[in-house]
């Protein structure tokens, strides 16, 4: 194997509503193996299955099957393989959308898409339960049979193995449910390179190119706070892209002419978001230290990652469960120079005392003022008198849905019966929400394992 | 010794993990980094936060990267789709953090004005 070998995974989507000419961009940019697109976090998985449950054919993101049928022929013409949990908690149902898709952008006859499923883990709750998986809430230790009859949705974040069997089998675009957003990065290097399962300090490496690869453009110059006025051309930002090499030593980098920015700076902002324990970074193959990174700028929209040291993985992986916890729905007015925030505030305790008479039951009700410290709350301050407007902001929590449905008729009678020099109120009455908590839980990987399948199919 | 706003010494990046926001706060220059280590303690932190943080603050070192990372317990108002924060993701925890005053020696007060604002006279 030559040393010099790279292979180039470009990341495409950093979550689910992310920029949708992005991976149209890498694509016609060329000069890459792998296309990984990353759709889902915390809240998506419960939003999927609320979709599912009205659809039963619904539950992935859609987009993901509408941006192949773009590219989809391009990324057969160039031996471009996709890897992406655009599945959700329906990756048969987004197979078969794909297969469609890919028939009517003419690669049929020539591709092949590979599903792996298995980590819902919904339709075996109870059994679990029952043969001593306690699920326990990761923060809390609360056992699951507390909120049994709320849960909505159960998946287990899963590896890379069934990854690397379905492109060992040839797949050209693999789709998954809740895949580790990293495994959609490092899958692809186990199944270049060979790496096996106990090669910790690689696949850490790998983890450490996922973790960048996953928020999109985050590393290349988007939300990034240093310098942020300089970085150049931000309406064609580049999206990342990792050269790794055969050791597990990588470069990120970006298509030249793109947009943004690659330095020092905007690759160590994206290392330490959503961080906890840094020398811990637990995924469901390895455990990497991300205090081993050293990072070297090498000018040009390249910065080198190398040196990253791993340790075995656990005997567990980590379940994610949503269930329904109440309703909510948030309201906003718009208050105007002179003595905006004064209004504001008189306008809340106005709500409140109507809330209050009505008799509504609320386990939370929270206020706001946008434009002064609904970002930074206490640190902001008193507002001052000349503050030119505010928009009052007040959200209310609780598990009577009637009592939420009242506070939404309850803002707009303010506009008259209430302080003046108010505007703003013309998207109608809020909406109610459904809340969905999380309930993160540990569960032994050989209950999990076992289930998981993984199938290729031709389009 | 001087007194500066931290976002003249570093920049930062937050996010959550259910209830739980973290900010990862960056020297701009490593040679700070130790300076930081000093000034932001758990303790100091969750001081600066007040209401904001219910529960404890806890720090983890970074020295490769000269960068500090702080988990915020329960910031976020239960957190994912609980919260009624319009910050429910922990998104600006960060900047929120850079308003927080430290000491430092003359010379690095000096040295670093203005530094983390967009400069006098830039438009977009």
């Amino acid at each position: 194997m030559s040393e010099d070998r790279v292979v180039r995974i470009a990341s495409g989507q950093g979550f689910w509503g992310d920029d949708i000419e992005a991976p149209v961009r890498q694509v016609e940019g060329g000069g890459i193996d792998y296309l990984m697109l990353d759709y889902l976090a915390e809240v998506t998985m419960s939003i999927m299955q609320k979709q599912r449950s009205r659809r039963p054919e619904a539950g992935y993101a859609r987009d993901f099957v509408e941006l192949m049928e773009r590219i989809f022929p391009r990324c057969m013409d160039d031996g471009v393989r996709v890897v992406t949990n655009s599945g959700g908690v329906n990756p048969t149902g987004c197979a078969d959308a794909l297969v469609a898709a890919g028939r009517r952008a003419g690669v049929g006859g020539r591709a092949r898409v590979g599903l792996v499923h298995g980590d819902d883990l919904m339709g075996c709750l109870d059994e679990l339960l029952e043969s001593g998986h306690e699920l326990a809430n990761m923060e809390t230790g609360a056992p699951l049979s507390e909120i049994r009859d709320q849960v909505q949705s159960a998946n287990a974040y899963i590896g890379a193995a069934p990854i690397v069997e379905a492109l060992d089998l040839g797949a050209d675009v693999v789709v998954t449910g809740r895949s580790t957003d990293t495994a959609l990065t490092y899958a692809p290097l186990m199944h270049e390179y060979g790496w096996s399962p106990d090669d910790h300090d690689r696949i850490a490496a790998g983890v450490v190119a996922g973790h960048i690869n996953e928020c999109g453009a985050q590393c290349t110059g988007g939300n990034c706070l240093i310098d942020w006025w300089e970085i150049p051309d931000m309406a064609v930002v580049g999206f990342p892209i990792v050269e790794v090499r055969e050791d597990g030593s990588f470069v990120v980098t970006k298509h030249e002419g793109s947009g943004g920015r690659v330095t020092r700076a905007s690759v160590a902002e994206q290392i330490v978001y959503e961080m906890g324990d840094p020398t811990d970074y637990i995924t469901p193959d390895v455990v990497a230290d991300f205090t081993t990174i050293h990072l070297e700028d090498q000018g040009n929209d390249r910065v080198r990652i190398y040196g990253v040291r791993g340790r075995p993985r656990t005997h567990f992986l980590k379940v994610s469960i949503a269930y329904s916890s109440g309703w909510k729905a948030t309201g906003t007015l718009t208050y105007s120079w002179p003595d905006a925030a004064a209004k504001a505030c008189s306008a809340d305790r106005i709500l409140r005392e109507r809330l209050d008479r009505l008799g509504l039951r609320f386990d939370e009700v929270r206020t706001e003022l946008v434009g002064w410290d609904s970002t930074h709350g206490s640190l902001a301050g008193e507002p001052p008198a000349d503050l030119p407007e505010v928009q009052l902001r007040v959200g209310v929590r609780s598990s009577d849905r009637a009592s939420v449905e009242r506070f939404t008729r309850e803002i707009a009678p303010l506009v008259l019966t209430g302080p003046p020099s108010v505007t703003g109120f013309a998207g109608g009455r809020p909406r109610v929400q459904e809340i969905m908590a999380y309930w993160p839980a540990l569960i032994r990987r050989e209950a999990v394992e076992s289930r998981l399948r993984v199938e290729v199919r031709d389009v | 010794m001087t007194k500066v706003q931290l976002v003249q010494l570093a920049h930062a990046r937050s996010g959550d993990k259910g209830d739980t926001a973290n900010v990862g706060v960056i020297a701009y220059d490593p040679d700070h980094y130790d300076l930081l280590r000093e000034q932001l303690t758990p303790e100091r932190v969750k001081a600066h936060f007040g209401e904001l943080v219910r529960g404890d603050v806890e720090r983890f070192e970074l020295p490769n990267l000269g960068a500090l990372n702080f988990l915020l317990h329960g910031a976020l108002g239960g957190g994912g789709t609980m919260s009624l924060m319009n910050d429910a993701q922990g998104k600006v925890f960060s900047t929120g953090l850079l308003r927080m005053e430290i000491e430092v020696p003359d010379a690095v007060a000096a040295a670093t004005v203005g530094q983390g604002r967009v400069p006098e006279g830039w438009s977009p």
